[in-house]
Parts: C-alpha cells; sequence; structure tokens
C-alpha cells in the first residue's frame, strides 16, 4: 500500500515516469530558487530610500539580453518536450503476446475478465513481469481507468474501445481507482490490483469458478443470437465469412479500406450498415440492444480466435 | 504632474463626480456611464464569489474525514460543481475585465466612455439574467456534473437541474462576447490623440488581448451547451454512441473554449500586475514591447493547447504530440513576462504598499503554477496526474493564486481613484501576507494528494491522503479570513476613509491625472499624450538614488 510521502514503482513504465517527474521537480526548484531570489534581492537591496548604486542601466541588458533568455527558455522546453515523448512514444503500443484482459466499467464498479473466463469485480490479479493487456470499454457513462503505483490511466469511453498496458515489476495489492467523474458514487469505483508470482497466478487462475473462456462464450453466442445463420461456413446467405478476418484489411463498398480490429468488429455488429463489405448487399439487422458490452467483447474474441487458424478457401 | 499645478492650469467649474451624479437606484440601473457599470458588475461577483466559497467551504469541511461526515455523495458532487461554475463564469471571467476593465479601459486611453456604453449595459443585466438561472439551478436542487459538463453524463445520465445551470453559462457567454466586442471596438476607436498602440499601458493590451479571446472562442462554449441540451431536451443523438454520436466530441468543443478561457482569466491579471511594479518600484517596465508580443502570443496560442486536457481520452497519439509541443511552447511567453516583472525590480527605488505585496505574491504564485503546468504538457507525467489533486492545485495557482491575487491587487491599486477614499494600510497589508499564506497552505498539499494518486472530485477517499487533505482544509480556513478582511475594510473605507488626491501612489498613466473619484465624462479636458508609459525615469536610466517625490518635483520644473 501506499507510504505516506512515496508511491510505489510498480510497474516498468512508473520508473520512466518517475525520472521525468524528477527531472521537471529540479528544474523547477532552480526556476524557483532563481525567480524567488532575485526577487528577495532586489527588494532588499533596491528598497526606497536605499544607498545600493542605481545610476543609468547597464548596457548589456537590452533587447538581446531578452531575446537570449528567450531563446534559453525555448531550447529547455524544447528539451523536455522531447525527452518526455520519446518516452511516451516507446510505451505506446501493447508489446505483442501480451496477456490480454477484458475491462467493462459501469456506475459504479470494475468487471473484469481473464482469457479462460474468470470473472472479478473491483479487482484485477496480474502476474508479475509479464505485460498486460488491457481492452476496456463502458456501458454508460466516461469512466477512467487509473492505477497510481503503475503510473498508468485510460478513460474508458462507451461506444468505443480504449486499451491500456503495463508490467508489473513489483507484488503486492495496489489500488484500482476510476478517475474521471462518473456521478454519484465516482468515488467510491475503487477496487485493487493484485500482482502474483507468475506460478501464483496461474495456480489463482485454475482455482476460480469454472467459467467459459470468451472465445468459447462468443461460439455460443455466435449460434444462440443467430450469426452463424448467415455467416457460418455452411450458409447459403451471401454474407462476409469471417475466417481468418481478424487483422486483415477489409475493402468496403463505398471504396474505403478499414483493418478488421475490435473497434470495426464491434460497430459492424452494432451499426452493420456503416462499414459495409464490397460486394454484398447490406441486409444485416443491428444488434444494438440485444448484446451487452461483455457479449459483445467475447463476440470479438470467437471472431479473433477464428483468425488464428489458417483460412479454409 | 502635481494636483496643484493641474488646479492652477485650468480652473475647475465645480461638478459633481460620477458617484454623485444622480443618487437614485434607477440613475445606478439605467446608467451607460462605464464607471458605474463597473461597479455594478464589482457588487454582482462580489456576492458570487461569496457563494463559490459558501459551496466549497462546506466541501472543504466534509473533506477533513476519508469517508465523509456532513453530506450525502450526491450533495458533495452538486457543491463542487456549484463552486466550479460560478467562480469560473460568474466571478473569474468577469472578474478583471468587467470591474477594473471597464473601469480603466476609457480612463487609461482618454476616452469619455466605452464605445458601446447601452452594450456595456446590457451585458451586465446579461449576467444578471443568467446567474439567475444558475442559481436556481442551486436552488432548485442543484446540478451534479462538475463544471466541465462531460457527455454523456451530463446529456444523457444525471438527473439533476443540468438545463438551468447550462442555460446559465449559455447566457453567461454572451455578456462575454458582449464585453469583448465593446472593448474591442473602444481601443481601437476611442485613444486619445498621440495615444499610439506602443504608448498603450500594459493593462490596455492585456484587456485587448482577452477580448480577442472572449469573442473568438465564447461562441463555441455556446455550441457546446447548446449541444447538451439538444440530446438532454429533445432528444437528439449527438453523443450517445449507440445512436451513432461521439462523446469526446464535446470534450473538443469545451475545451476549445476552455482552455483560453483560462488566458480570459489571466491575462488581465498580467495587465494589472504590470502597472502596479513599475509604479512602485518607480522603474520603467523591462521590455514594453516584448510583455506586449508576449501577450498576443498567449492570445493566439492559447488557441492550439486545448488537447492537452485530453491525453487520457483515447485521442491519436499523433494529436497528444502535437498538443504536448505546443503547450510547452506556450509556457515560453509567460516565462518572458516573469523574467521581465523580475527584471523590473532592479535598480529600483521599491516600496511595499498593499497593492506591491499583492502584485509580488502574485508573481510568486504565477510561477509556482506555472512551472506545475510543465508536468503536464509532459504527456507521461501528465497520464499519471491528471484527474487528480495535482491538477486542481495547478489550475488554482494560476487562477487563483494568480488571478485573484491580482484582482485584490488592482482593487487596492485603483481604489481610492474608484471611491475617492483612503483604505487602512495596514489592515490591506496583513491581509495580502494572510492571503498568500493561507493559499500557499491550502493549495501546496494538494500537489502531493496529487502526485501520490488522489483523484479529484472524491466525496470519500483512501485512508492516507487524509493527513493532505485536512492540511488544505485548514489553510482554507486562514485564507477564507484573508478573503473576508478586505470585504470590512474596503467597505469601512467607504464611510470613514480619509480622502484620496488625484494620484496617492505617485503613478504614471491618464487615469491618475483626473480627479479622485472622476467626473462623469473621465477628464475635463482633452488628454493628449506624447511619452511612452512607464515614465518614471529618463530613456535608459534607472530609478535613480533621490526619493520619488523629489524626482517628479524635478520633472515638472
Amino acid at each position: 500500500m501506499n507510504s505516506l510521502f512515496s508511491l510505489p514503482e510498480a510497474s516498468t513504465h512508473a520508473v520512466t515516469v518517475d525520472h521525468i517527474f524528477y527531472l521537471l521537480l529540479a528544474l523547477s526548484g532552480a526556476t524557483v530558487v532563481l525567480v524567488f531570489g532575485l526577487i528577495l534581492l532586489f527588494a532588499v537591496r533596491y528598497r526606497r530610500g536605499s544607498k545600493a548604486k542605481r545610476g543609468p542601466m547597464p548596457e548589456f541588458l537590452g533587447r538581446e539580453f531578452e531575446i537570449g533568455w528567450t531563446l534559453a527558455t525555448l531550447l529547455t522546453f524544447a528539451f523536455l518536450f522531447w525527452w518526455a515523448s520519446s518516452a511516451d512514444l516507446s510505451s505506446l503500443a501493447a508489446p505483442p503476446h501480451a496477456l490480454e484482459i477484458h475491462v467493462v466499467s459501469k456506475q459504479w464498479m470494475w468487471k473484469t475478465q481473464h482469457a479462460n473466463g474468470a470473472r472479478e469485480i473491483n479487482a484485477l490479479h496480474v502476474p508479475l513481469h509479464e505485460p498486460v493487456h488491457l481492452l476496456m470499454s463502458s456501458q454508460d457513462v466516461i469512466h477512467s481507468f487509473y492505477a497510481p503505483a503503475f503510473r498508468v490511466k485510460q478513460d474508458v469511453v462507451p461506444g468505443r474501445d480504449t486499451d491500456i498496458w503495463f508490467e508489473a515489476s513489483k507484488t503486492g495489492t495496489f489500488p484500482l481507482l476510476c478517475a474521471e467523474y462518473c456521478g454519484t458514487n465516482h468515488s467510491a469505483m475503487r477496487g485493487e490490483i493484485v500482482v502474483m508470482q507468475p506460478e501464483d497466478y496461474a495456480k489463482w487462475l485454475t482455482r476460480q469458478p469454472e467459467g467459459d473462456d470468451l472465445a468459447h462464450e462468443g461460439a455460443k453466442l455466435f449460434v444462440s443470437q443467430g450469426c452463424s445463420g448467415c455467416h457460418a461456413t455452411s450458409s447459403n446467405v451471401h454474407a462476409p465469412r469471417l475466417a481468418g478476418l481478424y487483422g486483415r484489411a477489409v475493402q468496403l463498398a463505398d471504396g474505403r479500406t478499414v483493418t478488421a480490429d475490435d473497434a470495426y468488429l464491434r460497430d459492424s455488429i452494432l451499426q452493420p450498415k456503416r462499414d459495409v463489405v464490397a460486394g454484398f448487399e447490406p441486409i444485416m439487422p443491428s444488434f444494438k440492444g440485444l448484446l451487452d458490452d461483455g457479449e459483445i467483447q467475447s463476440l470479438t474474441a470467437y471472431i479473433r480466435s477464428l483468425g488464428e487458424e489458417p483460412p479454409n478457401d | 504632474m502635481t494636483d496643484s499645478l493641474l488646479a492652477g492650469e485650468l480652473p475647475l467649474p465645480p461638478r459633481p463626480d460620477y458617484l454623485r451624479h444622480g443618487s437614485t437606484v434607477w440613475s445606478w440601473l439605467s446608467t451607460t456611464d462605464h464607471k458605474r457599470i463597473a461597479i455594478l458588475y464589482a457588487v454582482t461577483i462580489t456576492i458570487f464569489f461569496f457563494l463559490g466559497g459558501a459551496a466549497i467551504t462546506a466541501v472543504r469541511l466534509e473533506l477533513f474525514q476519508p469517508n465523509g461526515w456532513l453530506m450525502t455523495s450526491d450533495s458533495y458532487n452538486k457543491l463542487f460543481s456549484f463552486h466550479g461554475i460560478i467562480m469560473v463564469w460568474f466571478f473569474l471571467v468577469p472578474s478583471i475585465p468587467n470591474t477594473l476593465g471597464n473601469f480603466l479601459l476609457p480612463l487609461m486611453i482618454g476616452a469619455p466612455d466605452v464605445a458601446f456604453p447601452r452594450l456595456n449595459l446590457f451585458s451586465w443585466y446579461l449576467t444578471i439574467a443568467a446567474g439567475a438561472f444558475t442559481v436556481y439551478a442551486l436552488v432548485a436542487g442543484g446540478v451534479d456534473t462538475g463544471w466541465t459538463f462531460y457527455t454523456p453524463y451530463s446529456s444523457m445520465f444525471s438527473n439533476t437541474h443540468v438545463f438551468a445551470a447550462a442555460a446559465g453559462v449559455f447566457v453567461v457567454g454572451f455578456a462575454s462576447i458582449a464585453t469583448g466586442v465593446n472593448f474591442i471596438a473602444t481601443t481601437h476607436m476611442l485613444r486619445a490623440p498621440g495615444m499610439t498602440w506602443f504608448r498603450l499601458p500594459l493593462f490596455v493590451w492585456a484587456i485587448y488581448a482577452t477580448s480577442l479571446i472572449m469573442v473568438l472562442a465564447t461562441p463555441v462554449l455556446a455550441i457546446s451547451l447548446l449541444l447538451v441540451i439538444a440530446e438532454r431536451v429533445f432528444g437528439l443523438p449527438i453523443f450517445d454512441p449507440a445512436r451513432g454520436g461521439d462523446p469526446i466530441l464535446f470534450q473538443h468543443l469545451f475545451w476549445f473554449y476552455s482552455h483560453p478561457a483560462v488566458y480570459i482569466m489571466v491575462l488581465p491579471a498580467m495587465g494589472v500586475v504590470s502597472e502596479i511594479i513599475p509604479c512602485f518600484a518607480r522603474r520603467r517596465i523591462f521590455g514594453y514591447d516584448f510583455m506586449v508580443y508576449a501577450m498576443l502570443a498567449i492570445a493566439g496560442i492559447g488557441f492550439f493547447v486545448w488537447g492537452h486536457h485530453m491525453f487520457v481520452s483515447g485521442q491519436s497519439p499523433l494529436a497528444s504530440l502535437v498538443f504536448s509541443f505546443l503547450s510547452f511552447i506556450i509556457a515560453v511567453p509567460s516565462a518572458i513576462k516573469v523574467f521581465n516583472w523580475t527584471a523590473s525590480l532592479y535598480r529600483g527605488q521599491i516600496s511595499f504598499e498593499s497593492p506591491m505585496l499583492y502584485a509580488l505574491g502574485f508573481v510568486g504564485l504565477f510561477t509556482t503554477g506555472g512551472l506545475s503546468g510543465l508536468f503536464l504538457a509532459s504527456i507521461p507525467v501528465d497520464v499519471h496526474v491528471t484527474d487528480t489533486y495535482f491538477v486542481v492545485a495547478h489550475f488554482h495557482y494560476i487562477m487563483v493564486g494568480g488571478s485573484v491575487s491580482a484582482f485584490f491587487a488592482g482593487m487596492h491599486f485603483w481604489w481610492p481613484k474608484v471611491t475617492g477614499r483612503r483604505y487602512p494600510e495596514s489592515w490591506a497589508k496583513f491581509a495580502a501576507i494572510l492571503m498568500y499564506a493561507g493559499f500557499n497552505m491550502t493549495f501546496l498539499p494538494q500537489f502531493f494528494a496529487g502526485y501520490l494518486g488522489m483523484p479529484r472530485r472524491y466525496h470519500t477517499y483512501p485512508a492516507e491522503f487524509q493527513i493532505y487533505n485536512v492540511m488544505s482544509s485548514a489553510g482554507a480556513a486562514v485564507l477564507a479570513i484573508a478573503y473576508l478582511l478586505p470585504l470590512f475594510y474596503l467597505t469601512w473605507s467607504l464611510f470613514y476613509g480619509g480622502k484620496a488626491g488625484r494620484n496617492p501612489f505617485g503613478a504614471t498613466g491618464l487615469e491618475w491625472t483626473t480627479s479622485s473619484p472622476p467626473p462623469p465624462k473621465n477628464f475635463d479636458w482633452q488628454p493628449r499624450i506624447d511619452r511612452a508609459p512607464y515614465d518614471y525615469h529618463a530613456e535608459g536610466m534607472s530609478a535613480g538614488t533621490d526619493p520619488p517625490e523629489m524626482q517628479n518635483a524635478k520633472e515638472t520644473q
């Protein structure tokens, strides 16, 4: 847990952030000392009636002096930007083969689901030293997934998937907070993140109540919601085949090309008329209101699992 | 120029000053005199200031305990929302421009009034109408969206009085636009003979730059609130993702106004301080033209940094990079100003009357707030501290430490001119120092709480943050006393204060050449200007070693 004056650096990313933070702190400290020091010095030395030397202003205090400190400030800030941004860019994309965990937020709780189907509420167990990639969506308003010990935060937005990743570097229990104001019990929308040794995590996973993993749950929905009536290989309806679709470029009827990612699949389920695949009629009905966010995540996971098989045609 | 000299040149016929020129209530409510409208605004925003202050007093009391002890979460949420809405739109935005700006702009450029006196009065009535909507929202049960009105919460989920509050802010926006148009036209059209652009006092430049932002940015606020109302009241799908809307669109529109709005609040403060520091240091402002360009640069670049409020919203990484870069760039002109104020003290004859204490307090707090802004411009650090108390501390340093300190600085500096009375100086000095101390006691701990991960807008919070909240709440009590003190001694001075002369501080500037309080049309003669502002000593010289009174005497001989 947090101590009073320091925050644990519990992820690889936290160390990077703190380095930038400390540099900024040192620079700000120096500036404060300089500005406050000069003001105090002048206030004492040039107080009204003091005998300090006045007379004409020295030559060097002119336009060049002003341009000089402007440029110095500009260069310092450009350096800060470069340093902070390069750290940002290098941590942008989750590493491939990161452990994927789904997060659904709603007023006022966090629901997490592991790849094997294990579900948690207001809690998230993750293994140590393994990149964890969170795929997040919101069922109502905007929330924000905030883990101070990992120095990560990402808004969770309804109608769009956002993601975030981290690699825990310390075992322990760390707070999970909602950082975007989301209504009455915003401040109660808290949970905890438990970082475990990988073998403990594996054991913990097997101890969880039996649940289908996401892809299997999605396969069931695929049949029960009637998707298979058109999209199954055996169907007579002229509908796009889904095997091998995930991650591929898709040519649309209006000439655009999009990548079949989570967001595209979600849009195609909820707003099928928006991105019609070239060569197909816009006959698919919308499933808006029929599927909740968790079910859509299961369906996308199922379609993604189809992508891992070799194409069958 | 001294009083006796002027009086000797121009024997004035007896005439009432603007305060005694009509004394009925109607003469005030129907006035088109910019000075009287400034007073109307001052009374109005003082009421709003203490309303917003009362709301946050309750909030700070509640935060003594990590799990609350006074109120429900709903009440808490409504109180901080009310505090934000009132303080931003009904105090900070109109504070300096509509009181000091209204009063001083025509005086400083040698004009008899603003360009559109009736529009000026109309904008005050709009403020009153808007305030009525907003206060109604509170009385009727409150609004709980925060001052930011984020969708889809505000447009679909909140079951509080969002409509009344948004309507209030929508209407007060038009008051802001009217004021902006008026000040721009006044600065362009009504400058006295010889008052060239680069002879304008920096306060006029500040008000001019502020007005540009008001006119260009406020319509976007109106649009975004109108869209919230359209979705909430008429069910039009705008932000609802289930019907093809985009909740993030609101944030782009909102911050396109609300980031420049920060400069609406802080540019006038910079103008005030740029008048006061030269006067009490008896020095020309260092780098006048750089100060002007810096203010225009802030006003311009301020329109292109809004995305730094959205680094964690899911906007594209490229957009975040561009916004981060521009946010660093906009810190450069602010840094220039701080350096120039500091350099203006060099070789001065510095005295520490209350306006100077407030002004130096501004420089210190603005510097601290500005430096904390660098943390928020750096994407990785911002991701960690955004939506935490670090941000709360940052913007209070700029808007309360900065703008409110400058507002008090200006109020004390021009009080003798506005009212014709002197206030008790030792009380004023005490209040200035207390305000600086109380402010730091309140907001410095919030930087720590924020860095350690305490999110903002939290009614209940993890127990380890209690110490910081207790420190902050204790500081807020000191700050509250410091804000109440001027209310008493300034009111006292209206009745018992000594008569103020034309120019009690020996300042340059046209407003000090007319009587205190000024006559209805400001000047009894046509002012003409033949020199740069801040003419406290010859070009290239410093304040000199003689006391300033003697210098002035020498100049006039």
